[in-house]
Parts: structure tokens; C-alpha cells; sequence
């Protein structure tokens, strides 16, 4: 008894006070800026050099729904491409996570393209069903520890539930399996109408570094519009809380 | 029988001529196994076939534990149709490997017990069966019933199906089905377009163990390319590799923790993981170690700052850590749920072929860091902790007793790192490579011991230099037996707190 006391006073307050403003470490890999113009050389070596094809050499551009945040670029041309400790990179509009030159400007969700009832009905209170097709575990487990002691998305009514039916969407990670494929449409269909869809991790936006693999099969992505693009390799806890905290519209 | 006939690798060593591997006829082949495998102390890390000359060829790997050497030998089959004798009556440890083989070319295996599909893998032979179509074993009953998990558990965690036949509330057999994680990995580690790609790739294997199969990739890498780190980046990768096993021993007494509702216990344990995995962030700007560990060099040499940090974590985290534990294996209505509960016997993980943790819980002294160590393991002297009674409450124990000793190991090394580096990093900080001339027409083989037991990757090279083939295991391979094993006559309720005792991989698996 006693020794929990003092457990639990060593254990103290954990939790992030303000999910919006809280600092990562200069090193964490966020949302690149790219500076200067590259020569087409440079460009095309660095575009050829990227694992997952997340370079278009010609104009320059880094598309961070491809991007394995691997900061190799980084090392090849510091004087060219920075990565930001910048986590707030999750958006509704796909062409908003293209990164091009000369444009430090964050990375921001398009109210217009939020459908209506996503922010009259989740905004105080969002289930989320989530669906592993072929993700590697790392976003899976940054996706509980965003409802752990120190995340605690929670404390905005936003939590994942075990079954489809009391779920207002999907939350996907991984590049979609052949394998996976089935069970993942049988999950969508089991989920109550209005629903979301989030693609959570650069493997599940683009295939990333699976895109070419013939062991996936993508065709539900082309079936539904998708309301979260959240990227990140995997994705950190609070690029996707503030992610979905704009999505619903909800200020803190 | 014949003198053996097979070629020894070191640990640390490097490739072998392809050609060099002996060549035996199935019937030598099959007793040779049989034969050596025969000793406790050796077990059988790879036998895997190949395209090759218009057949098949098969390499076999196993591990001497008393020698410290692998011992490779292998056999070919002119035709792909054919059938061969299994091995698995003689040595159930093999069971998986031949159905591997199985599923990827057709071969056939006469008197194989189990010869079912192991991933679907998607350039299997049979594209005709999915799925679906994985013949589950049944019992004809009144009195049974069936229970099927999966492949979407209620947590959020990644997919597989699970079969149970259970009389009431005790389950009499689980059948586990996977592959619905299966990404093409092998393929893609042949198409990928640098060295770079293929390093990248491996610390997407299994995100859990992203250092452990980037340490095994780049390994194998250096060995290919005929290249030495420096003993400071051996350190670094030693630490790295510990850091990985102390984040997950911690997260997953969590885990066992919130199994069987003692809710303090997880919340505690899960803030004490996020110290380190943050330390690790801090480290290389990656919670998981994703992109620390490149063949032949690094971007993140260890700064004096960073291994300050790392020396205070982990003195905290050890401290409520110890905390904590002393206050969870203490507690009855804890150790009630974890003592007894799934048992495996060394018996089973001996002719399964468990390795790792899996091994380590039910007495049997297999581990990579003693028996075959590489990098900074060469100099430790790592002695492996051993459980006995094999069952939760061991491989809880096990967590326990392995986060505390390597929180030490990292506190001695990073220490001793410490006093000589002032402000510069402490490791020199040497380019990686990405693209280095390969010793052609070659086999390598690298084994590490990452956290849930030995990952090992083999490539084969091709006469420029290219790699033909690269295999890869995960420990999860040998060890999701053991779980099916661990729950047999137990209640269906223990389930849970059996499958997170071990907490497999599925993508390491499924590949």
C-alpha cells in the first residue's frame, strides 16, 4: 500500500498539457524545407538517391506522402533541404503534402473539403475502428500510446474502440496487403454511416516503400474519398492528435 | 554415416564462395541434419531453397552453440517437381522450413504432418488458393466448439487469425493463421535500387525490432563488402540494439500488466518506456531507431549531451522500474494469473526450435549475444538470464531480469563512453555506404540477437557482385508455436495474457 503511494508520487503528472504548442527534440524528423534552387543535376541525384520516391526532380518538390522521413536528402544536400522538428503535417488535401522550394509555411487541413457532418457530429466525441493492413507495428504503437498517460487523446473524447459497429471510421495503417484486403472492406462495411476514413503513416498513403511490391492491393483506397492524410514513419502521436483536432474542428 | 560434410562460418566472418558451400545428395543431406541436429546445442537458423540453374537449390544453416560457428551445407534438385522425404517427423524444428519451401515452389514432402501454407506468400506456386482457403484443423464433435479470433483483433494491433477448439472454457488445440501481413520484403530486398533502399527496408521488417534487422542488414552488408567498423560504432550499435530490448521488456510488462487489469501497473510501466524510446528520439530524431543504423557508418554519432541524457534516464528509469516490478511480482493477485499459466516445456521449445526469449524462459541457454556474438558482443561476455518453469510468469520475469541488465550494460558502455569524449561526439563519425562493391558469387549469413530472440539475413550474391537472393527470419518464425503450444488445456480466458507473455511479430512473420 504504501509502497503504491510512493509509486504513484514518483509516477507524477505525465501527461502533455498542451497538445497543440508541446515541443519534440530538434532532431525529430517533421516537415522538411527545402531552400535555394537545386541544379537538375543535384536534383536528379537526390531524387534517384530517395528509397521510397518521394523526389520529383524537375520542379523540385519532397511529397511527404511518399516520404519515409529517412532524412538522407538531408545529408546529401544540408545546404539545400533542412527536416523541421514541425509535427503538425497531417491534412484532408493530398496535394498540400507536396513540399516545394523555397516555401517554409506549415502544413495546414482545408476546412472547405471537411464534410459537413464530420464536424457536427464528431466534433465532442470521435471512435475510431483501427485496421493494420501490412503496417510494421511502429504506427500501431505510436497510435496506443496516443491514448496513453501522456498523450491521453482522451481528455477529447477521441478514443479507438474494438468493434466497427460503435466506430465513426477507420483509422488505416500499413500499404494494404493482398492479404489484408477482404477483412479490411468487411470492416468498412460493418462500420455505422457517416464515416471516416484516416490513412495513418506513409505506408498507408502511398505504399511507401512497398508501393511497387505486387503483394499489395490498394483498390479500397479507390472506393471512398478520405477525409485524414496523416504522414510519418512511423507517425508521431502528436502529428495525429492535432490531425484529427482539426479535422473535428475542435480548439482546446 | 559419412564424415559431416559442411562449411564453417564465423560469426564475425566473412562470405563464403557459393560454390565452397558441399553439395550433398538428399539422402546425405536428410541424415546429416538429422545427425547434428540431434545435440541440444545446435539448432537450425535457415534452410531455405532457392531458384538456381534451372532447379532448386537448398542452403541449410545451423548454429553450433559449443563451437560459436555456423555450419553450412546444402543440396540441389535438378527438377522443381518433386517430391522429397520430410525431415519433420525426425525434427519437428524444421516443420516450418519445408512448408515454407513448399509453399513457395511446390516441392512436395512425403510424410510431412502439417504441410500447410505458411504466409500465401504472393509468388507462391498455388495462386489459386487465398486466404480462405487455409485448411484449418477440425475436430467432428458435439461436445467442441470452435472460436475464431482475427485476422482484426479488438486491439489495436496488427492482424492474424487465431483458431481455437475448445471444450467449454478450456482450449484443446489453436491454430494460428498468418500471412495477412505479407508485404513481398524478400522481392523488394532484390529489386531495391541501392544499398540505401535495402537498409531503409530492413528497419521496416518488424517496427519493434527496426535496430535489430538494420543491425542484421548492415552486418551482412560490411561482411559482403569487406569492410571493419571502428570498435566506437560497435559500442554505439550495442547500445542501440539494448535500448530496443529495454523500450519493449518495459512496454510489455505494461502490456501484461493491463491483461490482467492492474491498471497502475500499465500506466506506470508505459510512461517508463516513453523515457527511453525518447531517448532514442533524441538520439536520431526516431522513436524506434528508424534510420540510426546504416551499413558501414553512421548519421548520429553519440554526442556527450545525448549520452548524458541516456545515463540520467535510464538511472531514473531503472530506479522506478525496479520500483514498480518489486511491487508486480509481489503482489498475489498478479502472480495468481502469470504462475502456471501457459506453460511451454523445454522439451516442446527444444523440438520446436524456440529461440530467443522463447527459449531462454524454459532453461535452454540460447542466445545470439554468448553463443555467436558480433560487434561489441565479442569483447562483453554476455551471459544469458534463464527461466525454468516456462511459463508466463517466467517470460514476465525474464523482462524483467533482461531490461535490468541491459539498462546496466548501456550505463557501463555509454559511461565509459562518456570519459572520453568531451563535447565531440563520442563515436567517430564515419559516411555510411551505399553502395559498395559486393564479394561476387558469394553466400553471407548475419545473426543478431534482437529483443524477442535471433534475426538472421542471408544474401547471395551473383558474379558482379549483385545480390540474387536475400533471405530474411524473423525469431518470430520459430517461436508463434510456442504460443500455440503454451495454451493448449489452459482457460480461453488466459489467452491474452499468454499471446502478449510472448508478443510475436506478424510482419516479421509474414514478411
Amino acid at each position: 500500500m504504501f509502497r503504491s503511494i510512493k509509486i504513484l508520487r514518483q509516477h507524477g503528472i505525465q501527461y502533455v498539457p498542451n497538445l497543440r504548442t508541446a515541443k519534440l527534440t530538434p532532431l525529430f524528423r517533421g516537415r522538411p524545407v527545402i531552400t535555394g534552387q537545386l541544379s537538375a543535376e543535384q536534383s536528379a541525384e537526390l531524387a534517384n538517391l530517395c528509397p521510397s520516391g518521394a523526389i520529383e526532380p524537375n520542379p523540385f518538390s519532397i511529397d511527404l506522402g511518399k516520404c519515409v522521413f529517412c532524412r538522407e536528402c538531408e545529408f546529401a544536400a544540408p545546404d539545400k533541404i533542412r527536416f523541421t522538428n514541425d509535427y503538425h503535417i497531417a491534412t484532408n488535401n493530398r496535394s498540400n503534402l507536396i513540399i516545394r522550394a523555397d516555401q517554409d509555411i506549415p502544413i495546414i487541413l482545408d476546412p472547405d473539403l471537411v464534410r459537413k457532418e464530420i464536424r457536427t457530429l464528431f466534433r465532442r466525441s470521435l471512435k475510431l475502428r483501427q485496421v493494420s493492413a501490412a503496417g510494421d507495428a511502429s504506427n500501431e504503437m505510436e497510435l496506443n500510446a496516443a491514448g496513453n498517460v501522456c498523450f491521453d487523446m482522451g481528455r477529447y473524447g477521441i478514443e479507438f474502440v474494438a468493434s466497427p459497429r460503435h466506430a465513426d471510421g477507420l483509422v488505416i495503417t500499413g500499404p494494404i496487403s493482398e492479404n489484408m484486403a477482404e477483412a479490411l472492406q468487411i470492416c468498412y462495411d460493418a462500420t455505422p454511416a457517416p464515416k471516416l476514413i484516416i490513412l495513418c503513416g506513409t505506408d498507408a498513403i502511398s505504399g511507401g516503400l512497398f508501393a511497387e511490391s505486387h503483394a499489395l492491393n490498394r483498390t479500397f483506397l479507390n472506393r471512398y474519398p478520405i477525409d485524414l492524410y496523416v504522414p510519418g514513419n512511423p507517425v508521431h502521436p502528436l502529428t495525429f492528435i492535432n490531425g484529427i483536432l482539426d479535422l473535428i474542428g475542435r480548439r482546446i | 554415416m559419412q564424415e559431416p560434410s559442411y562449411i564453417e562460418l564465423l560469426p564475425n566472418g566473412g562470405p563464403v564462395g557459393l560454390k565452397a558451400i558441399p553439395v550433398l545428395k538428399y539422402s546425405d543431406f536428410s541424415s546429416q541434419m538429422a545427425g547434428m541436429m540431434s545435440l541440444e546445442t545446435v539448432h537450425c537458423v535457415l534452410y531455405y531453397a532457392f531458384p538456381y540453374n534451372g532447379g532448386l537449390k537448398f542452403i541449410a544453416v545451423l548454429a553450433d552453440d559449443t563451437s560459436g560457428k555456423f555450419l553450412v551445407f546444402s543440396h540441389e534438385q535438378n527438377s522443381r517437381i518433386t517430391t522429397l522425404d520430410s525431415l519433420t517427423p525426425q525434427i519437428p524444428a524444421l516443420h516450418l522450413f519445408e512448408r515454407e519451401i513448399h509453399e513457395n515452389f511446390g516441392i512436395g514432402f512425403d510424410n510431412h504432418p502439417w504441410l500447410k501454407p505458411v504466409r500465401f506468400a504472393n509468388d507462391r506456386h498455388r495462386k489459386d488458393l487465398g486466404m480462405n482457403d487455409y485448411p484449418f484443423y477440425r475436430i467432428d464433435s458435439e461436445e467442441l466448439h470452435e472460436v475464431g479470433v482475427g485476422p482484426i483483433h479488438a486491439g489495436v494491433i496488427e492482424p492474424g487469425h487465431f483458431r481455437f477448439i475448445c471444450n467449454g472454457e478450456k482450449v484443446i488445440h489453436l491454430e494460428i493463421q498468418l500471412g495477412y501481413q505479407h508485404r513481398g520484403i524478400e522481392k523488394l530486398m532484390l529489386e531495391a535500387k541501392s544499398g540505401l533502399t535495402r537498409s531503409v527496408l530492413a528497419e521496416n521488417i518488424a517496427g519493434d525490432t527496426a535496430v535489430g534487422h538494420a543491425v542484421t542488414n548492415a552486418q551482412l552488408i560490411e561482411s559482403l563488402a569487406g569492410i571493419t567498423i571502428s570498435d566506437s560504432l560497435q559500442v554505439e550499435r550495442a547500445i542501440a540494439l539494448e535500448l530496443e530490448r529495454i523500450a519493449v521488456h518495459i512496454g510489455d510488462t505494461a502490456a501484461l500488466c493491463a491483461d490482467v487489469a492492474y491498471q497502475f501497473g500499465q500506466v506506470v510501466n508505459e510512461a517508463l518506456r516513453t523515457t527511453i524510446i525518447n531517448t532514442t528520439q533524441l538520439w536520431c530524431g526516431n522513436r524506434f531507431g528508424k534510420g540510426l543504423i546504416r551499413p558501414g557508418g553512421t548519421h548520429y554519432p553519440l554526442t556527450s549531451p545525448v549520452i548524458e541524457s541516456m545515463l540520467n534516464t535510464l538511472n531514473d528509469t531503472g530506479f522506478r522500474f525496479r520500483e514498480i516490478t518489486d511491487n508486480i511480482f509481489t503482489a498475489p493477485s498478479l502472480l495468481i494469473r502469470f504462475d502456471g499459466i501457459g506453460i511451454v516445456t523445454r522439451n516442446q521449445a527444444l523440438s520446436i526450435g524456440a529461440v530467443g526469449m522463447a527459449a531462454r524462459m524454459t532453461g535452454i541457454a540460447r542466445d545470439i549475444r554468448t553463443t555467436h556474438p558480433t560487434g561489441h558482443y565479442s569483447v562483453l561476455k554476455y551471459e544469458p538470464i534463464i527461466q525454468e518453469t516456462g511459463d508466463v510468469l517466467a517470460r514476465a520475469m525474464l523482462r524483467n531480469l533482461e531490461a535490468c541488465k541491459s539498462i546496466e550494460m548501456v550505463t557501463d558502455r555509454a559511461s565509459a563512453l562518456l570519459a572520453t569524449c568531451h563535447l565531440q561526439p563520442a563515436t567517430d563519425n564515419r559516411q555510411p555506404i551505399t553502395d559498395n562493391y559486393l564479394q561476387p558469387s558469394s553466400f553471407a549469413l548475419s545473426v543478431t540477437e534482437g529483443w524477442r530472440g535471433e534475426i538472421a539475413h542471408a544474401a547471395i550474391t551473383g558474379p558482379y557482385g549483385e545480390i540474387v537472393h536475400y533471405k530474411i527470419k524473423d525469431p518470430s518464425f520459430h517461436n508463434w508455436m510456442a504460443l500455440a503450444l503454451a495454451v493448449r488445456n489452459q482457460e480461453i480466458s488466459d489467452f491474452p495474457v499468454c499471446n502478449k507473455s510472448f508478443n510475436l511479430s506478424y510482419c516479421g512473420h509474414d514478411l
